[in-house]
């Protein structure tokens, strides 16, 4: 039955306000302007870093130590973000192909490939967009294909790495010996800086800068936390991509800061006038695994046709987890950016440490359902999806649905194939809802 | 048939068992001995052995056994090992084992312990994080640490201590099978046609799953009757197999490029199973002459990051110590390591003009036609160049 259908029941469970759909999107347009600006402020700086020469670094996104960069005025330069922008504007798929001349495997990581493409074609450097960085600074945490692409970044462009290996939560807690361990690195890593500034450390600016940290952090967990409304104000999956930016590339800075108060005014006042994401909210899912960025609108559409609103996601966590409470921590600096790296990110935890978080995101933000968006670029996130759908479906009985496509390259993406899937998806859950009501 | 022949026919037939048939049969020499599995790539397996339990290498199942359940946990572009490895949890083909480790090589392989783990929740599955960065100050103390940290957690699950003799002696056993191996390996390169790698890869991930008193003991008789083979000539061309480090091809992929006309002087086979370039010392404190081991006498590996020795340069030394005229490079089929290593390994080879080839291959792979004309052409080229 087609989602606009004469004899689509209303749900017994959720009363959605039918508020102007006018007044959502604009709200929606906001927070995603004031992100534009100063994401394209970031950018500006990257830009005109490839000409006048000034500190930058390479680093990735998740589970960052951002801030330490920012003590030494180095420019925080993410590759992931560079594929990213490529693939959501539909540009990533010659890049891919340039990679996969030099010897990358159709089935490599897409993310690694577009961004490799790019600086083989001169995207990298004076002519570039992105500046020819001062260093690298390889923070692995969790993802092993960072250290493989930095590597070969660092091969490609002759510049020097720095590792930072951050131990995997194995136990429940990291030890006292991880934290040591990466401690050691971190301060190597103040050390690095050091030398390749000829600036001195200064903790207070850290700690200043951590400040800054702790305030965006407070409003990503704010914003985030006004989604267990009804209607939640934003679509905490396709939405939140307007704070995934701020929060983990520019986090430390006040614009990031003043950014995040802003977003939470606009969704707290959402939230008091009875706007959702949607002109109605039908349905609350929780979804797992990142977005096909080279159809990112076409995917999203696929859910509002259905009325169906993403509460929360594990996506949006890869840098952090802080709706779960973390915050830097300006009086324990170094203890803290060491525990974010550890502890308080997707990344560096195990698949049954997700399948906690998602099972808390369905119950406190109650959601109906479980989407799960499988990328074969990252196995970071895929390997294993199958099993995570039996545990929810199976264990649960929480309604889920597992589709594939790729977050990066578009030969992966089958729209008439996805659409059959998830109206099929949205069927049955609308079927299920339309007998319990008869029940009652 | 020649001792040789019927060391490796032996061997072919304890590979063609499952991993709990394999743990019986070793019980046959060694009533009642536990068993542990260690996925590749490394783990410290003294400490186990030490525990006075087998540590068995889990090199999945290659056709021994249908995957019909571990399909829909992994999808299809992950390797098969990740696969078959589970398929093995969920069919309860693992539980005569004390436990099994894994490590931090890849993203499909920490997942899968997870998933192992939620599947078999009674079981023990440690999980390993095996450092990347060789350079910092820091690093051999974290490595002493976690390898302690596995001790540890082992002695409280088998109830009993697991003590510094113990780890000593079991550190005697495996330094002299690596020995051994290092001697084969020697003698396969220095006296072509008297051992081939397809029968010395057999022995070796036999000897995977057998007790290492047991392997030291065949490894012997193998180098002694190798030594006293007649060579058999003929015109071939000297390659390095590199990029099989994790998932292990299947034996009939090795016997292809053999026959295609290559003759195998160095790999990264098994690798994790004798990773130490040399003795690791016994004397003074075993756990923390293991880690160091691991932090500065390894040899390089797709799976780790070490700065001060890049896999690159690696390969290429590698290369020209086994006086190697190129490379075939054989990769797991969808493995992330061994496909990324793959764009600088051969960038490096290009450069300093070293003739390569890549396949790629899975534990399903029934029939190597297609691959041997591959390597044949390829050798041809060489050859007839
Ligand atoms: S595997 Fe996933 S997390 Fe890792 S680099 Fe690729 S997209 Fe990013
Ligand atoms: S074969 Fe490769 S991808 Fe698969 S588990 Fe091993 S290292 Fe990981």
């Amino acid at each position: 039955m087609p989602p606009t259908g004469p004899a689509a029941p209303v749900s017994p469970t959720v009363s959605a306000p039918r508020k102007v759909a006018a007044a959502a999107r604009d709200y929606r347009g906001v927070v995603h302007d004031l992100s534009k600006d100063v994401m394209t402020g970031w950018m500006n700086q990257l830009q005109d870093a490839t000409r006048n020469g000034a500190p930058s670094a390479y680093m990735m996104i998740s589970g960052n130590c951002v801030e330490i960069l920012r003590c030494f005025d180095i420019l925080p330069v993410f590759p992931e973000i560079n594929a990213l922008q490529l693939a959501i504007r539909k540009k990533a798929l010659p890049y891919i192909l340039k990679a996969e001349e030099i010897g990358y495997a159709s089935d490599n990581c897409a993310y690694v490939k577009a961004d490799m493409g790019y600086t083989l074609s001169g995207g990298v450097g004076e002519n570039g967009t992105i500046p020819r960085p001062t260093f690298i600074v390889c923070n692995f945490v969790g993802c092993n294909v960072y250290i493989k692409w930095f590597e070969q970044c660092a091969a490609m462009m002759d510049v020097p790495i720095v590792m930072i290996d951050i131990p995997f939560v194995r136990e429940n807690q990291p030890s006292p010996e991880d934290v040591r361990y990466v401690m050691s690195q971190l301060e190597e890593l103040i050390g690095t800086c050091e030398r390749l500034t000829g600036k001195k450390f200064d903790i207070d600016r850290l700690r200043e800068i951590l400040g800054y940290s702790a305030r965006a952090e407070e409003g990503w967990a704010l914003a985030k936390s006004l989604c267990r409304n009804r209607p939640a104000p934003f679509d905490c999956y396709f939405d939140s991509i307007n704070m995934m930016g701020p929060i983990n590339a520019l986090r430390g800075t006040k614009d990031a800061a003043d950014f995040f108060d802003a977003a939470v005014a606009h969704y707290q006042k959402m939230v008091e006038e009875g706007v959702g994401a949607l002109d109605e909210e039908k349905f609350r899912i929780v979804v797992e695994g990142p977005p096909p960025y080279p159809y990112y609108r076409n995917f999203r559409n696929l859910f509002e046709r259905w009325k169906a609103v993403a509460v929360q996601s594990t996506y949006s966590t890869v840098g952090g987890t802080w709706e779960f409470g973390f915050r830097h921590d300006p009086d324990r600096p170094l203890e803290s950016i060491a525990e974010q790296m550890l502890l308080h990110n997707l990344c560096n935890r195990t698949m049954i440490e997700r399948y906690r978080q998602i099972k808390t995101y369905v119950e406190s933000w109650h959601a109906d359902a479980l989407v799960i968006h499988s990328v074969k670029s990252c196995r970071l996130f895929s390997a294993g999806q199958g099993d995570m759908r039996e545990y929810f479906t199976k264990e649960l009985g929480i309604p889920t649905l597992m589709v594939e496509s790729d977050l990066e390259d578009p030969r992966y993406y089958a729209e008439a194939q996805m659409k059959n899937r998830i109206d099929a998806f949205f069927e049955s859950l609308e079927y299920k809802r339309v007998r319990e009501a008869a029940a009652v | 048939m020649t001792v040789v022949d019927e060391t490796v026919q032996q061997c072919r037939d304890l590979l063609d068992l499952l991993p709990a048939q394999a743990l019986a049969k070793a019980r046959e020499r060694h009533p009642g001995i536990g068993g542990f599995a260690v996925f590749p790539v490394y783990a410290p397996v003294e400490i186990i052995h030490a525990a006075g339990l087998m540590p068995l290498g889990l090199f999945g199942v290659g056709s021994k056994l249908e995957i019909t359940h571990a399909d829909s946990r992994f999808q299809s572009f992950i390797c098969s090992i990740a696969k078959s490895t589970l398929e093995l949890f969920l069919r309860g083909e693992m539980t005569p084992f004390a436990g099994a480790v894994f490590s931090s090589i890849c993203d499909v392989a920490r997942n899968l312990a997870s998933v192992a783990k939620r599947n078999a929740p009674d079981m023990y599955i440690e999980y390993l994080h095996l450092p990347q960065n060789a350079a910092s100050e820091a690093t051999r103390t974290y490595t002493r640490a976690e390898f302690r940290r596995f001790r540890d957690n082992l002695s409280a699950r088998v109830g009993r201590p697991i003590t510094d003799d113990a780890i000593r002696s079991s550190l005697d056993v495996f330094n002299r099978v690596r020995r051994l191996v290092r001697a084969l390996y020697e003698h396969r390169r220095s006296h072509p046609g008297t051992l081939s790698t397809g029968e010395l890869f057999a022995v070796l991930q036999a000897c995977t799953r057998m007790m290492p008193e047991d392997a030291a003991v065949l490894l012997e008789d193998l180098l002694n009757s190798a030594r006293t083979r007649k060579p058999l000539a003929r015109d071939s061309v000297r390659v390095v197999v590199e990029g099989s480090f994790c998932e292990q091809p299947p034996i009939e992929l090795i016997e292809a490029i053999e026959s295609a006309g290559c003759q195998i002087v160095d790999d990264d086979l098994l690798v994790g199973w004798r990773l130490f370039k040399a003795d690791v010392p016994t004397a003074g404190d075993p756990v923390a002459n293991l880690a160091d081991a691991y932090v500065a006498g390894s040899m390089y590996t797709s799976v780790r990051y070490d700065s001060g020795q890049p896999r690159t340069e690696g390969l290429v030394q590698r290369v020209r110590a086994a006086g190697a005229d190129a490379v075939v490079f054989a990769a797991a089929k969808f493995c992330e390591p061994a496909l990324l290593d793959y764009v600088l390994f051969r960038k490096i080879l290009d450069e300093r003009n070293i003739p390569h080839l890549k396949l790629e291959f899975e534990e399903k792979m029934w029939t190597f036609d297609r691959l041997r004309t591959e390597v044949e052409t390829f050798t041809e080229s060489m050859l007839f160049d």
